[in-house]
């Protein structure tokens, strides 16, 4: 049973531990506004994460989730800077601004989710191939440049990043609110049990009356929905888009998926564990900026060896064998 | 030791051969040589042994007892295929060939020629493209083997053991999987090969190619050695007799009387798929029918072809009657039809979950209130599970994976259970089980079927499609050949519909 302890609770005390680190180094880390801060941010990658743990459960990969991002940051400032002269600089232009990223959120989903059912093309290849799209074309939106939310929009959107409600910032409650939503849905759910069996075994899923093509199109749709909330959080912080924005996140969203336990090749899903997987990576790119002993410009490197070596405590083959059968 | 009528000495012999795997007999004393320059074929039912006896003689399996003989002398043969290197050579019935490289690279895999370190490709294409000339195949060094039809595949690995100066080549039911003209192609090459002296074992199912090819042909019957004798003094039916031929005991469950007059619950017209053609029958109310012939016959693809598992060119499927348009597995389960399949570990079970996400997966719709899952009602069906079929475990909580192959069967029963079916279709009830289970497992049928459930079994072993059907119908080729009821339900009929020798021309 050690092995299975260490795989449910290996991220929280990594966590822990990360926080002891940065206390003794610096005991700001722990100051309510780091803390905030560390939250705030992690929220961005963990909101993404919490999709992207579904898509991985059920076998499959995303990887144009960061282009997506950028590209729905885009098209939303080009629509909400358009839609001024008609609905004004208020509430409603924002509003317009939002749906129009969760409409292309699920449908940049059900592109790749349709390409890898209905056209039996990889994931891999197939979110390759829509991670240089996306990226090309914000890139094209902006003209190789960036693309800037009107001055009066920004005014009014800005509290949505930047104001708090019950002493925690707007995107932490999104980021709970999507991972409790995630959690139930996973673990509690019939869609959830779903994807873990086409995750484990596809032919089996098939066999046992499960429509597996349409189960993994909604992962892929259920991730493009996160990362529209994600985008809808993030553009307010800067008020642009770039070619810039949004990069390797992707590998951030895996990486935090990967350390909160869920398997790579399917089959096992923890909400919990990407949650804290997406702290973990916060947490080690704050803590560098703390402290002088490390680079800030080394926390790739720190990231790397974290992901890298709690996927090795997790096989968890140093620790017992399976028990015989009866 | 058996007779050798000509001073032809063997080239490889088994004598007084045993085989035990744990404390189960699988073969008892059995005598068996190849002589260089025939082909000797080795006939049997599943289970009779004939595996069991090809491992030992390629060195995949150690014997209990007895003795080996390669050109007379005694010998333990080195495992896991390293007996190539003494010229035996094993052709499994899955062909071991890496899909995605070319012919030549698999013919060289493993000792690729090479010049001053770098592969020397020339010179490998050279020789097999000689290779391949030698015995009549047309196709280029270069071809990738998925892209090769499954009668080149089975040359291509005949090619392979040649190129391994294959003194013994032994192979697995060559022509299961080949069409009729392709089986001429492959016999054609065959016998070029006995004209060069090699030694040939061939296992097949199919009496008119055994009759056809072979100069001996030796029969199993329960590991037991019955007979060997040159193929000239065989008749198709004394083949088959001598296969066949035992005695049934109360290892069977008593049926309650088919009747006649039960509504009939399932009804098949016409149906065709790539395979199938032409596909016609009824399942009445209480009834178990059986579903035999030969491995490759169809009977798997017919009924994954109902249950919308596989695509069907055309038929109409007829559930209480009335025409039914299943386009999902979903579909046929809701109108009570599920299938349970013969492949436990890729296509039944997970089996790196518990056994209750196992249980309640097919029927998971059943276990969802206001979109959640219901745990309370998903424990007690475990319970009921469990205790319905008698599933043994010390912990309700371990993986699939390690429970024993007969309570895995089990749960997979209470598994398609949970749907509430009245059609179900058991795909090799006994696959890989122990006698003791296997004896439940036929009781749990004749249970079902009293209890008004209609069940198809779909095996391969006859004397449980005898035990335990009602009616038997008979697949060969894609189409249903025979139909046999009650007292005329028999082994050699049964055969003789699958081998091909009979055939009812008019069917309803």
């Amino acid at each position: 049973m050690t092995a299975i302890d260490f795989k449910t609770l290996g991220p929280a005390m990594a966590l822990i531990l990360l926080c002891v680190i940065g206390f003794m180094l610096n005991p700001a880390f722990l100051s309510e506004g780091n803390i905030t801060n560390l939250l705030t941010r992690s929220a961005f990658i963990g909101i993404i994460a919490v999709g992207a743990t579904f898509v991985i459960t059920a076998g499959g990969i995303d990887l144009s989730v960061g282009s997506m991002a950028a590209v729905i940051a885009g098209v939303m400032i080009i629509v909400m800077n358009n839609s001024i002269d008609t609905f004004g600089a208020g509430v409603t232009t924002v509003l317009i601004g939002c749906g129009c990223s969760v409409l292309l959120g699920l449908g940049a989903g059900w592109i790749n989710g349709t390409l890898t059912t209905k056209g039996k093309i990889e994931a891999f290849i197939v979110t390759l191939g829509t991670m240089g799209i996306f990226r090309s074309l914000v890139t094209y939106f902006a003209d190789g440049g960036t693309l800037s939310l009107n001055f009066e929009i920004r005014t009014t959107y800005r509290p949505v990043y930047y104001d708090s409600f019950f002493g925690l910032p707007f995107p932490v409650w999104v980021f709970i609110a999507v991972s409790i939503a995630g959690w139930v849905l996973l673990n509690r759910t019939a869609f959830g049990r779903y994807c873990t069996a086409i995750g484990s075994n596809e032919a089996v899923a098939k066999y046992s009356a499960i429509k597996v093509d349409r189960i993994k199109t909604w992962t892929y749709v259920l991730q493009g929905l996160c990362v529209a909330l994600a985008t809808i959080i993030y553009v307010p912080r800067l008020g642009s888009a770039s070619s810039s924005t949004g990069v390797l996140w992707e590998l951030e969203a895996i990486a935090a998926v990967i350390i909160g336990g869920t398997v790579l090749k399917g089959g096992y899903g923890r909400i919990g564990g990407t949650i804290l997987g997406a702290l973990i990576l916060t947490t080690i790119g704050n803590i560098l900026n703390f402290t002088d002993m490390i680079s800030n410009y080394l926390n790739g490197t720190m990231q790397g060896l974290i992901i890298i070596v709690a996927v090795w405590l997790q096989r968890g083959d140093w620790t017992r064998r399976s028990p015989p059968k009866t | 030791m058996l007779t050798t009528a000509s001073g032809n000495t063997s080239v490889l012999a088994a004598e007084r051969v045993s085989k035990s795997f744990g404390s189960v007999p699988v073969l008892f004393s059995v005598s068996f040589d190849i002589r260089a320059g025939e082909v000797h074929a080795l006939i049997g039912e599943n289970g009779a042994g004939k595996s069991t006896l090809m491992k030992i003689l390629s060195g995949f399996h150690d014997t209990t007892s007895g003795t080996i003989r390669l050109d007379g002398e005694a010998l333990t043969l080195p495992p896991n295929g390293q007996a190539e290197a003494l010229g035996i050579v094993l052709i499994h019935q899955e062909l071991n060939l890496a899909e995605q490289m070319t012919v030549a690279e698999n013919i060289y895999l493993g000792r690729e020629l090479t010049k001053n370190g770098f592969l020397n490709r020339a010179e490998m294409a050279r020789r097999v493209s000689d290779m391949l000339a030698e015995v009549g195949l047309d196709i280029s060094p270069g071809s990738r083997i998925s892209e090769l039809s499954i009668a080149q595949k089975q040359m291509v690995e005949i090619v392979k053991a040649m190129s391994r100066n294959a003194r013994v080549l032994i192979m697995d039911e060559p022509t299961a999987v080949l069409t009729e003209a392709e089986t001429e192609l492959f016999f054609k090459q065959v016998r070029k090969l006995k004209a060069g002296g090699t030694a040939i074992v061939f296992v097949s199912h199919k009496l008119h190619e055994v009759s056809e090819i072979a100069d001996r042909v030796t029969i199993l019957r329960d590991g037991q050695w019955i007979t060997t004798k040159p193929a000239g003094e065989f008749t198709l039916d004394s083949m088959a007799q001598l296969m066949v031929g035992r005695e049934l005991s109360d290892f069977y469950p008593p049926l309650n009387e088919a009747d006649v007059d039960a509504d009939v619950v399932l009804a098949v017209r016409n149906l065709s798929t790539r395979n199938l053609r032409d596909i016609s029958f009824e399942l009445r109310k209480g009834e178990v029918l059986g579903f035999s012939g030969l491995i490759g016959s169809g009977r798997s693809e017919l009924f994954e072809a109902i249950c919308c598992l596989r695509d069907r060119d055309s038929g109409t499927v007829l559930v209480d009657g009335r025409e039914t348009n299943f386009s999902s597995v979903a579909e046929a389960r809701d109108a009570g039809i599920v299938y349970l399949t013969k492949d436990r570990k890729e296509k039944g079970l997970l089996m790196e979950q518990g056994m209750r996400p196992n249980m309640t997966l097919l029927a998971l719709p059943k276990f969802t209130r206001h979109f959640m899952l219901d745990r309370a009602a998903e424990q007690a069906a475990l319970e009921r599970g469990i205790r319905r079929f008698d599933i043994r475990t010390r912990n309700p909580d371990i993986k699939a994976r390690e429970l024993s192959g007969g309570n895995q069967q089990k749960l997979l029963l209470a598994k398609i259970m949970e749907a509430d079916p009245r059609v179900v279709i058991i795909d090799e009830p006994t696959r890989g089980i122990d006698v003791g289970t296997k004896q439940q497992i036929y009781h749990f049928i004749a249970a079902l079927a009293a209890e008004g459930m209609s069940v198809v079994v779909i095996s391969s072993e006859m004397p449980e499609i005898i035990g335990v059907c009602h009616r038997v119908l008979v697949m060969r080729s894609g189409r249903i050949t025979g139909e046999l009821t009650g007292d005329a339900i028999n082994e050699n009929e049964i055969v003789r519909y699958a081998a091909g020798l009979k055939e009812e021309r008019t069917r309803v």
